[in-house]
Order: C-alpha cells, then sequence, then structure tokens
C-alpha cells in the first residue's frame, strides 16, 4: 500500500522529457570521450597505451565486481549496505598470505597454498556469520543510518584487531603461475604489445568461476531458490516457510566466501595490508549502485566498468586522482541513475 | 530567545559556562595546570579541541540526530574551514594578497565568516540534488563528497604546481598565524581558550533555539517521516536543505578555529576516518540532543587517552592505534542498545526498570 504511494508521489513531482535527457546524456559522453582523448594526446598516448589501461582497468574491476557480488548479496535480503565486506576481502588476502609465508604443510608449495586459501575462505565465512549472529540478527528493524553505523563500527573492528595481530607492515603473496613454473617471477604475455600479467588471468577466471557457482547455487539448489525468493519477496517468502533469519545468515555466508576468494586472487597484485580493505569495499560498493544494488549481473559489469573508467581517467590525468573519479560517479549515479545505469526500470522511492 | 523557557537548558548552560570558566582559571591561576586536576589524562588543549569538535558535532547532530539525515562525509566541511583560513593567511602571496592586508590583525577574522559563507553556499549547490536521496543512499553520497573534496586539498587536480602550493599537498599548510585584536594576541592557548567556547556556546544556543521553534518541530516531522510531514506543509526539501548548509556552516567555523589553533593542517585531519570519528562523537552524546555534543565530544577524548595510557596494561606491547578496536567495539554496542545515545539509553533503562511506559523523547 504505502510503497504504490511513494512511487506516485516520486514519479509526480519530476516530469523529464526522456528524449531529451538521452540526447543530453549521449552529447555528455561523446564530449566526456573527446575530453579523455584530448588530455591522452597531450600525454602522447597512442592505441597501445589506451589498450593497457583498458586491460589494467579490467583487472581491478574484476576485484571490484566480487565485491560488488557480496554486497548485492547482503543487501538484497537484508537492506543491509555491509561496509565490513572490505574487510572480508582483507581476511582472505592477510590469510591466505601469512599461512603461505610459514609453509605448514610439507607438501609442494602450491598444495600450501591451497590449503591456506581454504583456510582463509573459511575462517571468513566463520567470521560472517559471527557477526550475523551478533551484531546484525539484534537489530533487523533499525533504521538504515543505525544499521550502516553498525557495519562501519564492525569494519572498524576488524581492522583494529588485523592491525593488532598484523600490524602495519604489508604481507607478500607469489603470483599463482609461479607455483606452476620454474620462473620466481609472474608470467607475462604480450599481445598486441599489450602487458597481462599472468595473475591478472587468475584473476579473470576466478570471477568468472565465482559468478557460475553463484548462478547455479541460487538457481539450481533448493536454498538459493528459497534465498532468491525471500529478496523479491520477504513477507511472501516467509509465508512459504522460509525463514528469513536463515536467509539473512546465508546471505551473509555467501558474501564473506566471495570477498575472501577477491582478496585471496588479489593479494599477488597488492601487497596485502591491514587497512587495504576501506577502499575496496567503498569502490565494490560504487560499483553495486552502478548496476542498481539489486542485481548481481548488473553489479559484475558495475565492476569491470568502473575499474576501465577509474583506470583510464587516471591513466590521462594524474594517478593520485584515482579514486575521486569513482565517488564522483557515485555521487552522480545516485542522483541521476540511481536504478542502476542499465536498468530500464522507473526510478522508485527505494531511493 | 525561546530556550531559555526550559529551565534545563537555562542550567545547562550555567553548569557548562561555570565549568569552562573554572578549568580555564585554573590553567591560568595554577602552574601544574588543569591537566594535573584529571590526573594526566585531559590537558588543557585537549579542552580547546573538545570546544571546536563540538561546534561541528552541534551541526551534526542537528542534521543526522533531529532531521535524519546521514552525513558520513561531515570533516570536509571542517576541512573547507580550515582550508580556507590556511590559504589565505598562509599562502596569502601566492593567491595575490598584499601584504599590507594579508598581516593586518582584521585579515583572519574576515576570512571566518567568508569561509563560512563559501562553506555554506557549496553545501547548498551539493546539499540541493544530494538530500533528495534517503538512508543509505544519502549516507554513501556524503561519504563520497567527503572523500572527493579531501582528494581535493591532496591533489589540487593537478594543474600545475603554483596550483599545487595552494594546498601544499599531502603535506599540508603549516605556518597559520595566531588570531589577535589589534596587538592583543589571542595566545597563550589560555587565550584561544576562551574564543573558542564562546563560539561553542553560541552554536550550542543557537542549536537549541532552533530545536525548540517551529523549525525544530519541522526537523523532527521529516526525521519520522518525510512523507508525513510533506502531507502537513513542511516544505522538506527546503528545510533538509537549510540543515545541511547551517551544519556545513558550523563545520566551516570549526575548521577555521582550528586552523589558528594547530597552525597547521594536513588533509589527514579531514578525511573519511575523521568524519567516522565525528559520528561517534555524535552517537556517545546522543544524536537527538544539542547537549550531547560536548559530552560526546569529551567522552570521546576521554575514552581515547584512557586507552592510549592504559591499553598496554591490556595487551602487551601495545600501542595507542588499537584504540580503534574499542571505538568500534563502543560504536556498535550503543547502535544496538542505545540509538539515541547514553543519556537516553540510560534513562529508558531506568524507565523500563520501573516497568513505567516510555515517554517520548
Amino acid at each position: 500500500m504505502e510503497s504504490t504511494i511513494t512511487t506516485n508521489v516520486a514519479t509526480r513531482k519530476r516530469k523529464p522529457s526522456m528524449s531529451l535527457r538521452q540526447g543530453l546524456s549521449v552529447l555528455l559522453l561523446l564530449a566526456l570521450l573527446l575530453l579523455i582523448f584530448w588530455l591522452g594526446g597531450k600525454k602522447h598516448f597512442g592505441l597501445r597505451q589506451y589498450a593497457q589501461l583498458i586491460m589494467d582497468g579490467l583487472r581491478a574491476g574484476a576485484i571490484y565486481a566480487l565485491i560488488a557480488l557480496g554486497l548485492v548479496t547482503i543487501y538484497n535480503v537484508t537492506n543491509v549496505i555491509n561496509f565490513a565486506q572490505g574487510a572480508f576481502v582483507m581476511l582472505g588476502a592477510m590469510i591466505t598470505a601469512d599461512l603461505f609465508a610459514h609453509q605448514l604443510l610439507p607438501f609442494a608449495p602450491a598444495v600450501n597454498l591451497f590449503a591456506a586459501a581454504v583456510f582463509a575462505i573459511l575462517f571468513t565465512t566463520a567470521v560472517g556469520l559471527f557477526i550475523e549472529r551478533v551484531v546484525i540478527a539484534p537489530v533487523r528493524d533499525a533504521s538504515p543510518l543505525t544499521l550502516i553505523i553498525i557495519t562501519v563500527g564492525v569494519y572498524i573492528v576488524i581492522q583494529g584487531l588485523a592491525l593488532l595481530y598484523w600490524g602495519t607492515g604489508a604481507l607478500k603473496l607469489p603470483a599463482f603461475s609461479t607455483f606452476f613454473t620454474e620462473a620466481t617471477r609472474d608470467k607475462v604475455y604480450r599481445p598486441f604489445g599489450v602487458i597481462i600479467k599472468g595473475q591478472s588471468l587468475w584473476i579473470w577466471t576466478t570471477t568468472a568461476l565465482v559468478m557460475a557457482v553463484l548462478y547455479w547455487f541460487f538457481n539450481f539448489t533448493i536454498y538459493g531458490k528459497a534465498f532468491q525468493a525471500s529478496a523479491i519477496n520477504r513477507t511472501a517468502a516467509r509465508l512459504m516457510g522460509i525463514s528469513p533469519s536463515k536467509m539473512s545468515l546465508l546471505a551473509f555466508v555467501v558474501a564473506a566466501a566471495v570477498g575472501a576468494v577477491a582478496g585471496i586472487v588479489l593479494a599477488p597484485v597488492t601487497s596485502p595490508t591491514y587497512d587495504m580493505g576501506l577502499k575496496l569495499g567503498l569502490k565494490g560498493f560504487v560499483a553495486a549502485i552502478m548496476g542498481g544494488l539489486v542485481s548481481a549481473p548488473a553489479a559484475v559489469i558495475g565492476g569491470l566498468l568502473l575499474g576501465v573508467v577509474e583506470n583510464v581517467a587516471a591513466g590521462v590525468t594524474k594517478s593520485g586522482l584515482k579514486d575521486i573519479f569513482a565517488f564522483i560517479i557515485l555521487i552522480l549515479v545516485l542522483l541521476y541513475r540511481p536504478q542502476g545505469i542499465l536498468s530500464k526500470a522507473k526510478e522508485t522511492e527505494k531511493v | 530567545m525561546k530556550f531559555i523557557a526550559s529551565h534545563r537548558n537555562l542550567w545547562g548552560l550555567l553548569a557548562l559556562t561555570s565549568f569552562i570558566l573554572f578549568a580555564g582559571w585554573f590553567e591560568i591561576t595554577h602552574p601544574e595546570g588543569f591537566s594535573s586536576l584529571t590526573g594526566g589524562i585531559f590537558t588543557f588543549d585537549a579542552l580547546v579541541r573538545i570546544g571546536i569538535l563540538t561546534i561541528v558535532v552541534v551541526g551534526l547532530n542537528l542534521l543526522m540526530g533531529y532531521t535524519g539525515q546521514a552525513s558520513l562525509g561531515q570533516a570536509a566541511f571542517y576541512g573547507m574551514g580550515a582550508y580556507f583560513s590556511a590559504i589565505f593567511t598562509a599562502r596569502a602571496s601566492v593567491v595575490g594578497i598584499p601584504d599590507t592586508i594579508a598581516n593586518s590583525w582584521w585579515w583572519p577574522w574576515l576570512l571566518i565568516p567568508a569561509g563560512m559563507l563559501i562553506t555554506g553556499f557549496f553545501a547548498y549547490l551539493v546539499g540541493r540534488p544530494i538530500l533528495r536521496l534517503k538512508g543509505h543512499y544519502l549516507a554513501m553520497a556524503t561519504l563520497g563528497l567527503g572523500i572527493v573534496v579531501v582528494i581535493l586539498f591532496r591533489e589540487n587536480f593537478g594543474i600545475s604546481a603554483k596550483v599545487l602550493s595552494l594546498t601544499g599537498g599531502s603535506d599540508g599548510i603549516p605556518g597559520i598565524p595566531r588570531l589577535r585584536i589589534g596587538t592583543y594576541e589571542l595566545w597563550p592557548v589560555t587565550r584561544y581558550y576562551f574564543l573558542v567556547w564562546a563560539m561553542a556556546l553560541l552554536s550550542i544556543i543557537l542549536s537549541l533555539n532552533i530545536v525548540n521553534s517551529r523549525v525544530g518541530r519541522a526537523l523532527r516531522a521529516i526525521h519520522s517521516s518525510d512523507l508525513a510531514a510533506e502531507v502537513i506543509g513542511v516544505n522538506t526539501a527546503e528545510f533538509k536543505t537549510r540543515v545541511f548548509v547551517l551544519s556545513a556552516i558550523m563545520g566551516s567555523l570549526a575548521g577555521s578555529l582550528y586552523a589558528h589553533f594547530q597552525a597547521a593542517v594536513s588533509p589527514p585531519t579531514f578525511g573519511f576516518v575523521a568524519s567516522l570519528d565525528l559520528v561517534i562523537m555524535a552517537a556517545m552524546g546522543g544524536m537527538a540532543s544539542v547537549w550531547g555534543a560536548p559530552f560526546g565530544v569529551a567522552a570521546f577524548f576521554l575514552i581515547r587517552e584512557l586507552l592510549r595510557a592504559r591499553m598496554h596494561l591490556v595487551v602487551e606491547g601495545a600501542s595507542g592505534e588499537y584504540e580503534v578496536i574499542a571505538f568500534g567495539l563502543i560504536l556498535i554496542l550503543l547502535m544496538i542498545f542505545a540509538p539515541d545515545g547514553v543519556v537516553f539509553g540510560v534513562r529508558n533503562t531506568l524507565h523500563r526498570l520501573r516497568h513505567k511506559p516510555l515517554s517520548d523523547s
């Protein structure tokens, strides 16, 4: 009832001429592209430099996509923006790097890495479970502001504990390709002169794999279907006997696991530190917002797009400005396309 | 001056003022200083910082507590005031201000309201569209805004070396002059202390007036329900923007005061972590309470100093950095058990213990 009323109010308030708006956005996009080429031209960028920027952007974008997937999963069932998602990524990366460095198992390094990764995922999942039960579940009906501040608190605590345990130093994890060759450095491919690191391939493959697994899980298992039902309509799902509490728990477990996986494949390219999570979590959020915050595929596209845009924009201007683009995009998307950049749906009062 | 109608506020104001006067008097007359009263936990400097941040948190309280509009980027406005004062005093020659003006005693004083005006105008421009958003979308947009502003302090778009020297990049701006009236310098810190707290008291009085007025009722209506407020004739967009602008102006004032107190500004002071600290302070004092602001800030400082001094007893070799864990826990516990702040939380618990129905705060 209430939602129909509010939607009406929202649509009546603004009556933009759609065709004019679309025309304007196309013009704006063209102007931006010209600006990029002009700025790039000043730095004498050729096609290869742009391709390189895009490739590096896609690597960062895949990580953003994984983080965004976790955020969307949690948001869909609980309406919580999980600020602590970045902490899951950090835990995945730090635990794997730390365990691997100690070589606890008397096997080959590759086996050790795998064991460390599995342990990191399990541990992070346990953390996600713990957070949901202890912190989120008791305040399920609190206001969005309260919930967001709570997850901020969770992030602060996890980061503080990580600082306590690991200190401020960066850990190191060798590139995965080195486990399968004799080389000590990461394999590098050079199609058309564009440099692609072996680890990038690992990141893309993992992202695709995670997406496939999630797709299978959400569409072909009974738990996944219950989860989707709960995301679409919580009350109706509840009436069908689906426990919202269980689904909330499931969301945090999935998000924590996906976050940890993102951290593990990311670790070799950015020596992980205790405070790496905040920025990543925020970027993942920007990606999720670009996708409209409710759709997993759109979030992935949002992540890849964000990575590319950010990297190209920073490439043609100044690397120190990199983060600014993501947040300018965030504000613009929130203001003008809060339903996501891909969605055709009308803006709803959810925003 | 409607707030005087409430005796509680009058007594509160009287108590706070007399405490401030006492602390200032003690610091001036006793050579061992104010910190000896608190066993060295609270320094006199901390009192000045508490005063400065109280101004910001009072504004944040109006915005978040009374109107229910999240802001995770409030430190940006604080920073804008600080940088405005810093650039036009310490970098006056770069900006092209003649020495005679830049060295005059009234110039920094003029900059404070000018900075407030500009920050307010910026907040107006940004607030209009941003405040259409609700809930976590608003929180994230303000967060983004805060991060963008701080990156601009740090990077200046990287246009040219001259522009970069304006804000000094990640090193910030040193050498900001102290405030003075004629030849009477508002320094040492005991003199500056009274200026800061006068401003803090003024902002508290202003907020009490707003809260206990037609506007205050409108703001609370918006907090309960946007739609309902709109239906009963509150121009929600207008009121939200006004409060946003007011909180930004208060932030800017505090920022200018900070710049002249610290004599240097640098980006991290106004970054995301600083915004979070402000939210924690507001939450500790009770978001929907003007009086909560000074207590929230003071509690934040007290806990931080205690942790810095005692943390090594709990964890071997731990230094002050780990205080963040405690603050995270406090934030979570506050939000779960007393989202209206400690004062209200305790009051409500007492009510519950006496089996009385809760009164609407």
